[in-house]
């Protein structure tokens, strides 16, 4: 009896959103298929790795994480450039954290000094995310698009309450923006209708499903994540098309797993790699579900999906 | 092929009795070809007519038994392709591989710690499920040897792997009567395997060069009676396996092929050098679509991660995983420490206890029974009511743990309060953040009065 591949084959395609301009810009989707399906149709870029550079110094992060970046914190450029030139990051992520009015409440004046140094000092394309705060965020992210003209950068996240004036921004200084939604397919495909429908083009557009961690609710982003694109390969629904970027090294890092020590924890065996683990299967397993940009945190977490990748021959 | 409704229909009784449970014998048919019912359920049908149709009226992938007992290892009988269409039935089994060239202490020392690489998360005993223990010696009195001590060391059920008839004998005479998973049929050795299987009643793993060899295996196996079979692709890479395990799962589901209709094992083991990386096979395998996974380093810091994914990968979507009710107590709490109060959904659970953790404030976190609902739809849905609540409150026993009567509720039901206090009676009821994320705050700055 003869063996015949059982493929699928999809009547839609990824959308290719293009970051950062020239020679160092990058590609994210243009897929149809399934990511690390190539059996049965093509992928033509790979996912991509943005490694997560915040705004300030950061306090009570996980040892294995300070033990490696703990030189360059609280010097974003410093931070920013040994991801680039260390750890093989393929875009920066610049958190402007230290902008909650919540928090430390620093002015959008000096996140703009902060963005134009970090874009000064790196070759690779940027994504620059605000502190979640949607009033703060729409404030500070016109400045910074407005900044960054003719970098095409991403700025994020627009959400319900601010996309018009992100959007806006967007459009007015050609840069691509992350809509962000809770968790749930139909938000997501909403907010690419409201954003399109001012007039931002859908190839600015990258949809941030809000992740959870491992053990925090993954099994929901998974589920997500694998019918948006479903709904976009299968269905061919244009508003879901967008590539999928989970901003989920932050949520990894602040999970007991993942930072707690051996004496806190002896049966969870060595914190290290315990940490770096919790990162890599959190990101492998969103890859697997869809998303086609991740944000990551521990250089050797970075390593270990860069392996996946070349193991399925994506380079 | 598989039968239609309307072939199956054609071979039962069509009196309509409705003592299969379903009011007509098409409708029946219907769900027999769906792979929702067994016809087992037809107290009517004739043998001929059973016979006929025991192809159809099977799940389409077989589930398969490993082991006996509280611990045997259950695989297969999966219906759906992507988790969200229903649920993925029957966890992935994690094997830990000892061979008997190792170093006996060491590989007996192994196997005593996967014993104990045990956890308990959101009411469920996360642990590793199986010991595979391998013939890399090729000598058969070796083997029975290395296989009598490692089943004395553990109560988990065994894959053994070997490819010779006479080692794989000798160490069933050992271990044969607990059902292991005989580890593998191949096109050269699939007889003597067969007989060996059918001897034991133990399953039988397969392994050929290619998926179409390994379906004229798995029909020559089954005709010559061995039912309970466990597909090896033979494939040793990543990218390879993962495109086999694709397949075979579409094989068996969407066109209904009996030859693939079985679960699979996957070796991580034998895939990498790097221990690492044998977890990222092994997460993969996990989402789609391993049956068995067997590790060479099954160390905690890897095992953990790896047993919630299967546990979230798990989870069925239609029912979210809840948490039991009480009060939980978080860093070590005393009698004046605060007293709070969420909903029992797994996730906002996990969520409020690890931000209550991170603040390094003592607390007594409450999860109150709501059918497993978040914050805002348990109070939507009615159910996260201050009747409950105070209920819960004063059935708990906090008020022997803490000598203050205050007790803290999420932001969002703020307008619970006033009821709620009238509920309790002495207790006075404080609004905290609306966020988990503010808890680390709000708890730097808050003291419940009277302690």
């Amino acid at each position: 009896m003869a063996f015949q591949a059982p493929i699928e084959q999809y009547s839609g395609k990824i959308r290719e959103v293009t970051i950062g301009t020239g020679d160092n810009k990058v590609v994210a989707g243009g897929q149809n298929i399934l990511t690390f399906y190539d059996f049965e149709g093509t992928m033509p870029h790979r996912p991509l790795i943005a490694m997560e550079v915040y705004d300030v110094e950061p306090q009570d992060w996980a040892t294995a994480l300070k033990d490696t970046l703990g030189s360059v914190w609280g010097d974003p450029v410093a931070w920013a450039k040994k991801c680039q030139d260390d750890f093989g990051a393929d875009l920066i992520c610049l958190q402007l954290i230290s902008t909650d009015p919540n928090g430390a409440d620093k002015s959008v004046d000096e996140a703009v000094e902060t963005v134009k140094a970090v874009l000064g000092a790196i070759s690779i394309p940027l994504i620059v995310y605000g502190s979640g705060n949607a009033d703060k965020d729409s404030e500070v992210l016109k400045k910074v698009a407005e900044a960054a003209q003719g970098q095409n950068i991403v700025i994020g996240t627009a959400v319900e309450d601010n996309y018009k004036s992100v959007a806006a921004a967007a459009m007015g200084f050609n840069q691509v923006v992350s809509g962000e939604t809770p968790i749930d397919v139909n938000m997501a495909k909403q907010l690419n209708i409201l954003m399109t429908n001012l007039g931002l083009p859908a190839e600015q557009i990258l949809i941030d499903p809000a992740v959870g961690a491992l053990g925090y609710g993954l099994e929901y982003a998974y589920s997500v994540i694998e019918r948006d694109r479903l709904a976009a390969l299968q269905q061919n629904d244009a508003m879901m098309q967008m590539p999928i970027i989970a901003n989920m090294g932050r949520e990894v890092w602040k999970t007991k797993e993942a930072k707690i020590s051996r004496e806190e924890a002896p049966e969870w065996g060595d914190p290290t790699r315990r940490g770096i683990l919790w990162e890599t299967i959190t990101a492998v397993s969103l890859l697997m579900a869809g998303t086609d940009i991740l944000i990551m945190r521990h250089p050797e977490s970075v390593n270990l999906v860069k392996k996946t990748f070349a193991e399925f021959g994506l380079n | 092929m598989a039968l239609t409704g309307l072939d199956i229909y054609k071979q039962l009784p069509k009196t309509n009795c409705g003592e299969c449970g379903v009011p007509t014998c098409l409708a029946f048919a219907m769900k027999l070809a769906a792979g929702g019912a067994s016809l087992d359920a037809c107290p009517h049908v004739t043998e001929e007519a059973k016979n006929a149709l025991s192809a159809a009226s099977a799940p389409p992938m077989r589930g398969v038994t490993i082991g006996t007992g509280n611990g045997a290892v259950k695989v297969g009988e999966e219906l759906v392709l992507f988790r969200h269409e229903k649920t993925f039935f029957n966890a992935p089994g994690f094997a830990l591989l000892v061979d008997d060239m190792m170093d006996e202490g060491e590989a007996i020392a192994k196997v005593e710690a996967l014993n104990i690489t045990k956890w308990e998360r959101v009411g469920q005993i996360l642990t590793a499920n199986l010991v595979a223990v391998k013939n890399a010696s090729g000598d058969a009195a070796k083997f029975a040897s290395f296989v009598t001590k490692v089943q004395a060391t553990t109560d988990m059920p065994l894959i053994l792997m070997a490819d010779s008839a006479e080692s794989m004998e000798k160490a069933l005479e050992v271990a044969g009567a607990s059902k292991p998973l005989i580890y593998t049929a191949t096109e050269g050795n699939a007889d003597a395997f067969a007989e060996l299987a059918k001897k034991y009643s133990a399953p039988l793993a397969v392994r050929a060069a290619s998926l179409e060899a390994l379906g004229e295996l798995t029909t020559k196996l089954d005709a010559a009676g061995v039912k309970d079979l466990v597909l090896d692709p033979g494939t040793r890479t990543l990218k390879e396996t993962f495109e086999s395990l694709v397949y075979l799962r579409r094989a068996a589901l969407k066109k209904k092929l009996r030859p693939y209709g079985y679960p699979t094992i996957t070796i991580p083991a034998e895939e990498t050098d790097d221990d690492m990386m044998e977890a990222v096979h092994a997460a993969v395998y996990v989402a789609k679509y391993g049956g068995l996974i067997v590790m060479r380093d099954l160390s905690p810091e890897k095992a953990y991660p790896l047993f919630v994914l299967r546990q979230n990968i798990y989870t069925d979507p239609q029912r979210p995983m809840q948490v039991e009710q009480g009060f939980y107590p978080v860093n070590s709490p005393d009698e004046n420490s605060p007293v709070m109060v969420t909903t029992n959904f797994s996730l906002t659970y996990f969520i409020v206890s690890s931000e209550v953790e991170g603040s390094k404030q003592p607390a007594w976190l409450g999860v109150v029974d709501v059918e497993g609902l978040s914050v805002l739809t348990a109070w939507a849905a009615g159910k996260f009511v201050p009747e409950r609540i105070a209920a819960f409150v004063k059935k708990s026993g906090i008020e022997e743990k803490v000598k203050h009567r205050e007790v803290v509720i999420p932001g969002y039901v703020a307008q619970l309060s006033g009821e709620l206090e009238d509920e309790l009676g002495d207790w006075k009821v404080t609004v905290g953040p609306r966020e988990a994320g503010d808890l680390a705050t709000f708890l730097k700055s808050y003291q419940p009065v009277n302690a």
